[in-house]
């Protein structure tokens, strides 16, 4: 061959034992073999309770080192003490994807939130640890961070149980498509989805990362749909938080269902098998509402109209038929021949008196997403509760609230979600594993 | 000379190939290349082959160059795009031989007198001998043939678009607008398809495909897109204005035209130097590099912001990281068979994605005419190949 002569490598070169298909998992970067078998594993003795267990500090945060563990009977992110701040992300599924390679997308998915929830790097090789000439596994930007109490939460969409992935036998009835509510203006490109994380944080760059990596892992084999970002927790998960406020100011989720009410949270919260789909047994329902707030016209309000929407005192978050905030509510105490809890306050509608005893646990956000271009705060709450029959809970006391609720006049629901969580995965296992079993 | 600058695309190469008429048929391989060898004879505007197949295995060619100029002679791969083997600078009234491997399909053959421009082409057919054709030589060797093919097929867009440029100017300066517009995105098409090569030589890009959000202050607007502008006048000069748009006068266009044939010339002069190398990680990373291009600025429809013409754009980065990784797949295959199975489904996932619009040949329709829906299943798109092709020059390199 003289000097300028060129010849590439032939063509067509004889490669039929590689089989063609889409969305791969990631390899090398992903090795399952042996995962999940180190800290952090608690198996099935993590039953109810044993959560809340690990949270000492009673103030704001969930403490900065926490680690709660991501094999376990229950997803944590439930009844796990709130933490300060939440990165959502809803995802749909890539045309063409596969069964067994959704299944590698939740295997990667799991792999990874094994790891982050530890503390640890999206892989071994992690942010530095590779080749110079590739791009890293992990981003990065939470080199150094803890865990801040990092949870990662996975959901599935009705829309998952369609025909694509052989799944439609196994949607669960109580899995059902959310209704309109009276006054709601959602925006479907920023609702529901086929699959959904909850990552929940006291360091909001830890949730951000954990999104933006397990975003990137699935790049060609899921896409996200609408995510948001909540910086403040507007619910007590446990009693050993304090109650947090929302934007309109007042404390919000005194009434929460808590960790520690053992016994309601298996009744309200947790599925189980004869509730008509054994796989999700030990799983839940999580609906999200982001609600958008007008602030700016609540904020003109006198203490006392504000005081009235809400059914609560201002300061001390006490009811207005009286005592302390964990008074409970007498709805007949009247002055002047007028109730003094109006029948159109929120806390009166959303009481699980006026609701045939329906409860959920509340786990949402304050989110502001900049102005729109009226020069008003984009704000609001990104509300989440978890149930264990939507029908029966959520949407029993949203149908209240939106025929009446006082409140109405200063929010409007603009995205709305419903997903079934699956139960905790086994020791190595991972998120779905009873679904696709 | 009739040369084509645009035609990449088999049918344009038929069309030459008719009209030229310079090849004999030869079915069933013929005594020449049963002999092994195939006469090619090259003149200033034809390109005879003694037969157009030859039995998969070692191919020869020898060409005689009968024609006025030095003159070149390329196998290229079905794409039309990658050069699978070259033989270059066969002076007149001599003759050169290429010999190869060539695998079982179909390939274009081309000469290219002048050694600038698209050349004489037509297509070539190599048959199933029974003999399988692996990839031979030592790893080194085959390294330094897809390095070669690389600098090859950079030389050969460059090429193009030096003559694809002149007659986008011609057109644009006698006042030929509707065909200036037609030339616009298919002659960019070999820009595009070796931009971060373009981009390795200091100012080089910056004068010839600036947008006018990249100038800096003081900075003088060249280039395509300036005259992107002045072939799709806006009706106001700045949006929402009202003094309209001030029309290049004559003399400016004569001066924009220059300065983009001079730059033109300069990148091809950069590309021929005898120091103009490549090496793997050069196209693998340039590969990554064409597809942040159209995640960065024609998802955005940033690039043709006066034509909207970012599809084609679109198709000629992707087909440029697809010519970079097709030349380097075989090694890969050797590194890593998994890697190259999931950019295989990939490339083809994107590539069918894209030709719902169209094609380079067929034309494509307007940026804006595609729903934001449209535009996300192409970004997905774009990021699901791109996270693979980001392990490429690791790969290779490993």
């Amino acid at each position: 061959m003289t000097e300028d002569q060129h010849a590439a490598p032939p063509e067509s070169i004889d490669d039929s034992g590689v089989a063609r298909s889409r969305g791969l998992s990631r390899r090398g970067l992903l090795g399952l073999a042996g995962v999940g078998l180190g800290a952090g594993v608690v198996g099935a003795g993590a039953a109810l309770g044993i959560e809340t267990a690990v949270t000492s500090g009673a103030t704001g945060t969930s403490g900065a080192a926490e680690t709660y563990p991501f094999y376990a009977t229950h997803q944590s992110g439930i009844i796990t003490a709130a933490q300060d701040r939440l990165h959502f992300a809803a995802f749909d599924v890539t045309s063409g994807m596969t069964r067994a390679e959704l299944v590698d997308l939740l295997k990667d998915w799991s792999y990874a939130a094994g790891r982050m929830t530890q503390g640890e790097q999206v892989s071994k090789s992690g942010a530095v640890g590779g080749s110079l000439y590739a791009p890293p596994d992990d981003t990065g930007e939470a080199l150094g961070l803890p865990a801040a109490g990092l949870t990662i939460t996975i959901g599935f969409g009705p829309s998952l149980f369609d025909d694509r992935f052989g799944l439609a036998s196994k949607k669960p009835a109580r899995l059902i498509d959310l209704p309109e509510f009276a006054g709601d203006n959602i925006r479907a490109d920023a609702s529901n989805g086929d699959l959904c994380i909850q990552a929940c944080s006291d360091d909001p760059q830890v949730a951000v990362h954990a999104i933006r990596n397990l975003s990137r892992i699935a790049f060609g084999r899921a896409s996200l749909r609408w995510s948001q970002l909540g910086f403040g927790r507007t619910s007590s998960t446990t009693r050993g938080q304090t109650t947090p406020r929302n934007l309109f100011g007042f404390k919000d989720g005194t009434a929460n269902l808590k960790a520690e009410d053992t016994s309601l949270v298996k009744q309200d919260v947790w599925a189980s098998a004869a509730d008509g789909a054994d796989w999700m047994a030990n799983g839940t329902y999580l609906v999200s509402r982001k609600i958008r707030m007008q602030i700016e016209t609540w904020d003109h309000q006198s203490l006392k109209e504000q005081q009235t929407v809400i059914g609560r005192d201002k300061g001390e978050g006490a009811p207005l038929s009286g005592g302390t905030e964990f008074t409970a509510f007498d709805f007949s105490k009247k002055q002047h021949g007028a109730p003094l809890v109006a029948a159109d306050a929120h806390a009166s509608l959303a009481h699980p008196k006026h609701n045939g005893g329906a409860q959920i646990l509340r786990r949402g956000y304050n989110f502001v997403d900049g102005n729109d271009d009226l020069g008003r705060l984009n704000a609001g709450l990104f509300f989440i509760c978890f149930q264990r029959d939507p029908e029966n809970q959520f949407v029993r006391i949203q149908s209240a609230l939106a025929a009446n609720d006082a409140m109405n006049e200063y929010v409007q629901h603009v995205s709305s979600g419903i997903f079934a969580v699956p139960p905790g995965a086994s020791a190595g296992g991972y998120v779905g594993e009873t679904l696709f079993a | 000379m009739t040369l084509r600058p645009l035609g990449i695309a088999a049918g344009v190469a038929i069309a030459a190939l008719a009209l030229t008429g310079c090849v004999e048929n030869n079915p069933g391989g013929g005594s020449s290349s049963a002999a092994g060898t195939i006469a090619v004879t090259g003149k200033d505007t034809t390109c005879e082959l003694s037969s157009t197949t030859a039995p998969s295995g070692t191919v020869t060619f020898t060409m005689a160059n009968k024609g006025s100029d030095n003159s070149e002679f390329e196998v290229l791969a079905s794409d039309g795009l990658r050069i699978v083997s070259e033989k270059e600078n066969i002076g007149p009234g001599t003759s050169g031989t290429l010999t190869t491997q060539l695998a079982a399909g179909d390939y274009y053959t081309a000469c290219i007198p002048g050694l600038v421009g698209e050349g004489v082409r037509a297509k070539f057919t190599v048959t199933d001998s029974g003999k399988t054709v692996k990839a031979t030589g030592t790893e080194k060797q085959q390294i330094d043939a897809a390095d070669a093919a690389y600098v090859g097929y950079v030389k050969d867009q460059t090429g193009q678009l030096v003559t694809g440029t002149q007659e986008f100017l011609d057109a644009y300066l006698s006042g030929d607008d509707t065909k200036a517009k037609e030339l616009y995105p298919t002659v960019r098409a070999h820009y595009e398809r070796i931009e971060p090569v373009a981009e390795s030589f200091g100012d080089l890009d910056p004068e010839l495909d600036n947008r006018a959000a990249d100038l800096e202050k003081g900075e003088t607007w060249t280039g395509w897109h300036r005259i992107e502008k002045d072939l799709w006048a806006p009706s106001a000069a700045v949006p929402g204005s009202s003094t309209s748009y001030p029309a290049l006068t004559a003399a400016e266009k004569k001066t924009m035209g220059a300065q983009l044939t001079k730059n033109t010339k300069q990148l091809y002069d950069e590309v021929n130097a005898s120091d103009f190398t490549v090496g793997l990680d050069t196209i693998g990373n340039g590969a990554v590099g064409l597809l942040d291009e159209v995640a960065t600025s024609k998802i955005t429809g940033e690039e043709e912001t006066w034509s909207h013409t970012d599809l084609y754009d679109f198709q000629a980065n992707l087909e440029g990281a697809q010519v970079a990784y097709e030349g380097v797949r075989s090694i890969l295959l050797t590194k890593d068979k998994a890697l190259a199975t999931e950019l295989d489904a990939e490339f083809t996932s994107l590539d069918e994605l894209l030709a719902k619009y169209g094609s380079l040949d067929k034309g494509y329709p307007s940026y804006t005419t595609l729903t934001t829906a449209d535009k996300k299943a192409l970004s997905d798109g774009v990021n699901a190949l791109s996270e693979p092709l980001s392990q490429l020059t690791a790969a290779l390199l490993g």
